[in-house]
């Protein structure tokens, strides 16, 4: 058997059976259970039976579920390491600086939940009462649930395989009980597979704003990132817009600006250039950052000054605008907005 | 494996109560389970075990956090392990979704080619070969939107269809995490053996918790731990010398980690703006700044182990 032809999406709204072999049709197409690839697959009498093609009960709970979120925004990269979750909680902590907001985050990385730590909740717990499962609260207003929360301690390694990880998820968009919100904020694994998959069919009922990818400026981020700009596009999620961390490292000493992350093939700029996607802003290396996130402060409240926050806020701002108007008029939206900020700095 | 629709109660399909426990019913994978078909263990695993006998050693390459450098530090020890003529050596990429080793080492648009033998992987050197699910891509870009069965079959035929040949080292570069493609390699490799892994970490808490669960998985499954490499450790401004921790190791870093887990540190690489540019450029960082200090200290680390192989 030679390498298999690439189908470059197989997602078909469901599950694909755990043996599946690589020519396996997926569990809801109409050859399932019937095509050649499945004889002797232990699915196949599933599958013939047409059992799996029934939509998943959750989905419509979920979208009942969801009907008190507002907005709803996924934070994705193809790349790990490029800064989804600290964007998350920098995002959660702005948009809850209004006290007329609910706020709240829902950390989907079930293999390395960053966000209680990120967001100071380190050792907290989840309590369950009769409408489901309890956030934990950061503010009054910037609720936050994590697989993180239920682990024993914060080094216990959760090693689960797809399956598993769907069902947290599930249980994640349908059991905690949210109440009213203005934004839900998913923060994401990096990567194009079972949690990715999951939130967008799950929230498929319900609907989702749309996504913000972050990257770094160079190219082995890049082509990871343009895998999930077209799982994007596949999935029909729209994009927000590209937010490149890792712009630059400004030396404390002597202000020398060197690109640690060279952005040999013009970084996010070039990228969004050739895919027409707005790029929302470029965020420098602060180590300030790190530290920050490390010790579960917001560093834009501690490092108001610095020009990451600088820039984390604009971005903020601009999004904040677009994700209330539709997509259709994104462009239109970030230019009014970044001129609007411009004329009163 | 856990069925397609395993609940979170699902005892698993290995288990002796699979099909049989209370959280079983109206699973649609029952009868399946209880008629013990998926307790015999995979033949696969066979299969695999007398491919791998061509191959001296195994390594893994692992973190639990993304983006700290597991597919430069996978290229680099290839690299300077293929430096020596007579050995030869490999890389098996089983990052599916973000597949990095094809770019990183120079072989953008390479093909993977079938013979009688199996699949032949692409060799960057003489003895050196690579394979990658991004050599079967159509464009670089091309998304791999898999859930996690799709990616272990893919694995299972790396692990087993592909013609190595006689391998004195096969590295294996793994997404981050403790998931299907980190379970599927030590299960399928559970009959050939694994020297051991090398465990990637950045200097910050944030990635040392990662890690730490890295670890622990290692620890669950039985994979000794070769060491702990810290990239990312400090940068030195190329105009006044001055050192930032751009990354700030806030709980004491890989050291302090290393003490208190008991695990040997194997090194702490600086950042180096021309290590990423080489990434880019699909060359080899070791070989084209030689006397960078990171290039120093990734020399002095795989010397140190490869004794130890």
């Amino acid at each position: 058997m030679g390498p298999a032809s690439f189908p470059v999406l197989r997602y078909s709204g469901f599950m694909t059976p755990f043996v599946a072999r690589l020519d396996c049709p997926g569990s809801t197409s109409e050859k399932a259970g019937t095509s050649a690839a499945c004889e002797g697959c232990p699915n196949q009498s599933v599958c013939a039976s047409g059992a799996p093609k029934a939509p998943d009960p959750a989905i419509e709970g979920i979208r009942l579920k969801m009907a008190s979120v507002k907005h709803k925004i996924l934070v994705l990269s193809g790349k790990g390491g490029v800064g989804k979750s600290t964007f998350s909680a920098n995002l959660a902590h702005a948009l809850a600086s209004d006290g007329t907001k609910e706020v709240a985050v829902l950390d989907v990385d079930i293999c390395g939940p960053s966000i209680p730590k990120i967001m100071g909740l380190e050792g907290e717990q989840v309590h369950q009462s009769g409408s489901g499962w309890s956030p934990v609260y950061v503010e009054d207003n910037l609720a936050v649930m994590s697989v993180g929360f239920l682990l024993g301690s914060p080094d216990d390694a959760v090693i689960w395989r797809g399956p598993k990880k769907n069902g947290m998820i599930k249980q994640f968009l349908r059991d905690v009980d949210w109440g009213e919100l203005d934004y839900l904020i998913v923060d994401t694994p990096p990567g194009t597979s079972d949690e990715h998959l999951s939130v967008v069919q799950y929230l498929s009922g319900a609907g989702i704003d749309g996504a913000v990818i972050i990257t770094t400026p160079q190219e082995v981020s890049l082509q990871d990132v343009r895998k999930e700009i077209r799982f994007c596009q596949k999935v029909k999620l729209p994009i927000i817009g590209v937010v490149e961390n890792m712009s630059g490292f400004v030396c404390p000493k002597c202000k020398n600006t060197s690109q640690i992350f060279p952005p040999t093939t013009g970084g996010a700029q070039r990228m969004c250039e050739d895919l027409s996607l707005p790029l929302l802003g470029q965020v420098p290396l602060d180590p300030r950052i790190g530290r920050n996130c490390d010790q579960g402060k917001s560093f834009l409240n501690e490092v108001p000054e610095s020009p990451a926050s600088m820039t984390y806020r604009t971005i903020i701002q601009t999004q904040k605008y677009c994700i209330i108007i539709t997509p259709e008029v994104l462009l239109l939206c970030i230019q009014t907005t970044l001129s609007g900020l411009h004329l009163r700095h």
